[in-house]
Formats: C-alpha cells, structure tokens, sequence
C-alpha cells in the first residue's frame, strides 16, 4: 500500500489529479453559472441536461464537417440560445410548471440528440479536440503551470466567466433587475422593471451557457456517443443551491465536484481503492456535494420568487 | 420592439428549431420514402422512434402499441418468417456490446432470410427495457433477445406471463429454471488473456492501464484475464472501473490517469471506453478492443480487438426456438468455438514473433492449459 501511496504524492500523479479535476469542472461549471442567472431572476430550468446535449451534438457534428474546433463551440452556441428562448417561452410566457416542462426539455434534448446522431452520424468517430493553449510565462511555473496554465482557451474562458458573472449580477442595472425579480416581481414590476423581459434574458443567457458547456464537453473529449453528459446538466442544478446562487460559490462547488471525481480516480487508478470498492466510490463525488448542500442550505435562502410563474396583478 | 415581439420571435424560432431537427432527423438514408406517400412515412417514423429509444418513459407504450400495429402488416405479408427483437442498452453502432449482437442477428438474417427483426436500442434506462421486450412478447416476436445482464430482474418478471415466446438473455449464465429462457455469455476473459499477453510483449514502460466499467459480468472476466495475461508477461497492470458504462468523460479522464503513470499501452471494454480511445490515440498509447473490432476509432494505435461472434450460439438458439424448444439452455462463446475472435488490425506493425507467440496462447487457452479467469 505504501508504494501506492508515494506514487500517489508524485508530482505527475498530483499534477495529472489538478488538471483533470479542472477538465472535469468546466462544463458543470459553464451551465451552472448559466442556470444560476436563471434561477436568480426565479425560473428553475430542469432542462439544462438535454440542452447540452443538443449543444453536444451540434458542436460535435459541426467539427466533424469543418473540422473547425470554433465554428463547434459557436454551433453549440447557437443551440443553446435558441432553446434558451424556447424554454423562456414555456416556463415565462405559457407559465408551465417549471419542474415538469424542464424535464420535457430534457427528454427531448436526450432523444433528439441521439437521433440525429444516428441518422447524421451513426457509428462514433473521433475529432479534432480543443488546441492546448499554454499561458506564456505561467505554464512555465513547476507544478502549478502543469495543473493551471497549459489547458485549452474554452478552461479560461469558463473560468472568466466567473468574475464577470458576478459583475453582472452584482454590480449591473440588469443585475439588480435580474435579482428584483427573483425576489419580489411585483415590486420590480411595480417599479418598472419588466418581469417577463428579465427572464427571458437570464434564461436564454442559461440556454446559451448549457449550449456551449455541451458542445465544449463533446468537443474536449473528441467524441459523441449517446446520452454523453451523462446527467451531468442535472449536477450543474444541483452546484447552483451547492454555490448559494452565487458565481463564486457555484465555482467552488464545480471544483470540488471535479477535484472529488479525479481524486478518486487516482486512487482506483493507483489500487489505494481496491476495485471491490469502486462502485461505492464512484457515488463518492455525488454524496460529499450533497452533504455540502445540507450545509449550505441551512445559510442560505433560495431566491424567494424561485420556480413561481409572475402573473401581474396577483 | 415590444415584448410581445420577441416572444413570437422565440416561439417562431423554438418552431423553426424542432420543424428542422425532426426534418433532419427523417431525411438521411431513407430510401423508401416518397413525397405524398403516407402510409410509408408513418410506418418509418413509428420505427424510427422505437430504434432510437431512451427518449421517454412515459411514452414507451404508446410507442410499442404502435409499432404493433405498424409491424402486423408486415408479420402478415409473410406468414412463415422467424420475427426476432433486440432490446440493447446502447446503439446500435456503439463498436462495443450493442453492436455485437446487432451485427449477429443481421448476419444471421442475410445468412437464413425470412427472419424479420426489430430493435430498439439505447434503452440504458431498464425500465424503458422492460417495457419494451414485454411490447415485443404481446405482440408475437418469436425471440425476444434482452441483450443487457441488467435486464435480468425484469425478464424473471416478464418470461412467465408468455409461455409461448422464447427469451434469450445476456450476458448471463442464468435462465432462473424458466422453460422459456436460453442464457448467453462471453468467455470475455480468453480473448482478453491472449490480447494481455501481447500487450504484455509491447510495453516499453512496463505499465498496463485497463478501464473497466462496473466490475460485473463479461466486463470484468476481460479486465481480468487482460490483467493475467499481461501479468504472465511481466507487466504491472493498473486497473480501474468507472463505475459506468456510459460514462465518457471519466473513461477519458481515467485513461489521462493511465498516462500520467506512463501506461503505454492499455485496453478497456464498454461503450464508454471511446472517450479513452481518444486520449489513448492523443497521447500515442497502444489499444486493445473488445466486444467489437474498433480500429476504425483509432488506426494507429489499435493493435488487435477481440470481436464477439454471437451468431454462433444464436444460430443454435434459433433452431430450438424453430423446432419447439424455448429455453432451459446456457450458451458460451468462447475462442473453441470461435464465438470470439482476435481480429488484429493490419495497419499495425505487429511483429511476427508476437503474432506467432498470441496463437500458440490461443492453443494454449483452447487446451485448458493457462488459468484465464479470476475465481471468486
């Protein structure tokens, strides 16, 4: 077991633990911050799933025609704005219950995903991934270039979007509109501020997110295969109340999910989590986040207009 | 612009998006469908929707009562074919374990004629599995296949209520004592001892990384005789299960974990493995498939897969089921009887004396004569 261990507390071992945790986080992090604009101006979008996996397929397939890394991020892009709108239009103006109609979005973002990739596709074939870009002086940095500074240009810009996020959402008129509606609609409305525009923005700005978080996620692994988030749109939800619908929290709580999921891979990867075991630490990830949930939730209060459709006038 | 301006504009794009998405979805390949043609257009939608599955529970059997009804004018176009129905937990054309029984039973079909066959695939949710093979019995299917050992449960349920209908079920070496239920399984563990001894042979490092799925079944027969195999050649073998099969992410992540321990060569089974293909193929990492030969992901480090042959027991199930036997039997493919087989890719300059050490191993493991299986 000591030898286990020692390689375990090598430098590749460690540096190979951070930049995949890294790899692991960006996508959940992209559509959780995407969801939490959302959730902030008080729509629940239990569709982020399917929406990334349209954005999955779109981005994948359109780097497999053009081999063009970009054009798929933009098509992922595209994707998810449009069903951003569309799930705007379901859960702002028709004021569908928001738990059911996401998972309608869900539904059919898994389904359509695959059926276009058999019909378009079929067997999988493998693309171009994301180009390395390595950031010039702090990629040269021992360990911490390795694990922070040599990854691809989409890691940086998920991670950018953080403290933008919170500019927006903090430091903004549409912020502090986005946050007056989540809170108390009437009042907004009342003070001019347009309830149903407000979220149309912010859920089309999760659209888009999901599209993209999708479309990086297909394109980082260079593949497509059926159902390829793998549930992980429903994880992204779950980071918002983990981060306290709050950019920086719902980082930190990306991190950790990645950080946890490579941290056990090492250890089944090193025999220090015997196979036996495997299953059990597989659900490792999933169990810490939510203890960390119960415990966040005791702190914080979820946006108090949260998943209430705003009617003027009641 | 008004608000309610760009609402329509969301509700006319939302429109466009889906009008487009289900146009594409229908055009491709479909070479029977004419303009104006109704009836044709129905029948392909209808099954369309039930090959591609694991869309809606809530919906499945709706769709299964209308495949019925799609599918009775076919049964009754010709009277004596052999109806046979897939039920598969990934698709169709996932190189790995859905695809190796698809390829049999179309195999079989071009081999025999009249045998018409149905599948839906993609049911990874077992419920969505159920309800369609208990759909595929009411309607009349002569051999409803649950290709998937987590269909088991659901089968023990379903086998008794149709007496009448043959159920072959894999990978598993069980038939729970029901008269209507052949079992099928893969000796997965022979090729992959064979292919770890080659493995064993070329590793520079020294260092194997294998990524299983979930340690059941013929997954973890192959991670384990790839592991012997690899071993009696002197390698250190890493080994870890994802603790899914579908996911890809971690496939990939656990083979950058491989890399970082400076695993040169590795292998891995289930359809998830594609997303270590990928990384195995960036990082120059030599690969060994199983289930399905999957070269074609990965030309250049492909070194050889081992590709199930499940016509071989099928064919034999088959002629019971036609001759009034509709179960009780366990069916093993194995190297012997060529259920399994190393197909090597010729692309890769695999050295001769390799080549002639993994079939004298093959001798050997046909003989009895080398351990390829774990106990316990």
């Amino acid at each position: 077991m000591s030898a286990n261990w020692d390689a375990f507390f090598s430098a590749a071992t460690l540096i190979a633990m951070v930049a995949s945790g890294i790899r692991l986080a960006v996508p959940l992090l992209l559509a959780a911050l995407g969801e939490t604009y959302g959730q902030r101006s008080g729509v629940l979008n239990l569709g982020v799933d399917g929406i990334m996996l349209l954005g999955a397929f779109a981005g994948y397939w359109t780097v497999l025609e053009t081999g063009d890394v970009w054009l798929g991020l933009a098509a992922g892009m595209i994707i998810g704005i449009v069903l951003g709108v569309a799930s705007a239009v379901i859960s702002v103006t028709l004021k569908a219950e928001q738990g059911i109609s996401g998972i309608g979005v869900y539904l059919f973002g898994l389904g359509m995903s695959d059926l276009l990739f058999q019909r378009l596709v079929g067997t999988p074939t493998p693309i171009t991934k994301f180009p390395k870009l390595d950031i010039p002086g702090l990629s040269d940095i021992p360990w911490i270039g390795e694990m922070f500074f040599q990854h691809s240009l989409v890691v940086y810009l998920a991670f950018a979007a953080v403290p933008i996020s919170m500019f927006v959402i903090n430091k903004t008129t549409f912020g502090m509109n986005i946050r007056a509606v989540g809170e108390n609609p009437e009042a907004a409305d009342s003070l001019g501020v347009s309830v149903s525009n407000t979220r149309y923005a912010t859920v089309t700005i999760g659209g888009t997110l999901a599209g993209v978080a999708g479309a990086a996620l297909a394109i980082d692994l260079g593949i497509f295969q059926q159902n390829l988030t793998n549930g992980q749109g429903f994880i992204a939800i779950a980071l918002v109340y983990f981060g306290a619908w709050r950019p920086l929290g719902v980082m930190a709580g990306a991190l950790l999910y990645g950080m946890v999921n490579a941290l056990v891979l090492q250890f089944k990867t090193l025999g220090i989590i015997p196979n036996t075991w495997s299953d059990i630490a597989a659900m490792a990830p999933a169990i810490i986040t939510i203890l960390a949930l119960v415990i966040v939730a005791r702190r914080f209060r979820a946006p108090a207009a949260l998943t209430k459709p705003f009617t003027r006038g009641t | 612009m008004n608000r309610n301006t760009w609402i329509w504009i969301g509700v006319a794009a939302a429109v466009v998006l889906v009008i487009v998405l289900i146009a594409v979805a229908s055009g491709g390949d479909d070479e029977e469908t004419t303009a104006g043609d109704t009836t044709t257009t129905v029948t392909e939608e209808v099954e369309e929707t039930t090959t591609t599955a694991g869309e809606e529970t809530t919906t499945t059997a709706g769709e299964a009562t209308t495949t019925t009804a799609g599918e009775e004018t076919t049964t009754t176009a010709a009277a004596e074919t052999f109806s046979i129905a897939i039920v598969a937990p990934s698709a169709s054309n996932d190189l790995a374990f859905t695809q190796s029984i698809v390829d049999a039973i179309t195999l079989i079909q071009g081999e025999r004629g009249n045998i018409d066959v149905q599948i839906t695939d993609g049911t990874f949710v077992v419920e969505d599995a159920a309800a369609a093979i208990r759909a595929y019995a009411d309607e009349g299917v002569d051999l409803v296949i649950a290709h998937g050992s987590q269909y088991g449960g659901s089968l023990q349920e379903i086998a008794p209520d149709f007496p009448d209908t043959s159920f072959a079920w894999g990978t598993a070496a069980d038939t729970f004592g029901l008269p209507n239920v052949f079992a099928y399984e893969a000796a997965s563990d022979e090729g992959g001892y064979v292919m770890g001894t080659i493995g064993g042979q070329l590793t520079e490092s020294g260092i194997i990384g294998i990524v299983g799925p979930v340690e059941v079944g013929d997954a973890k027969l192959y991670v384990d005789g790839y592991q012997l195999g690899a071993e009696a050649e002197g390698a250190n073998v890493l080994v870890s299960y994802t603790g899914s099969f579908s996911d890809v992410a971690l496939a990939s992540e656990n083979a950058s974990a491989f890399a970082a321990q400076n695993a040169d060569v590795m292998s891995g089974t289930a359809q998830m493995v594609v997303g270590a293909i990928t990384v195995a193929n960036d990082e120059g990492i030599l690969w060994f498939g199983t289930q399905a030969n999957q070269t074609s992901l990965a030309p250049s480090i492909v070194v050889a897969s081992q590709v199930y042959h499940w016509e071989v027991v099928m064919n034999e199930i088959i002629d019971l089921v036609q001759t009034g036997t509709l179960g009780g039997n366990v069916y093993e493919i194995n190297l012997e009887n060529t259920g399994l087989v190393i197909e090597y890719n010729p692309d890769f300059p695999l050295p001769d004396e390799v080549r002639a050490a993994a079939d004298a191993t093959i001798a050997d493991v046909i003989a009895g004569n080398v351990v390829t299986r774990v106990e316990g």
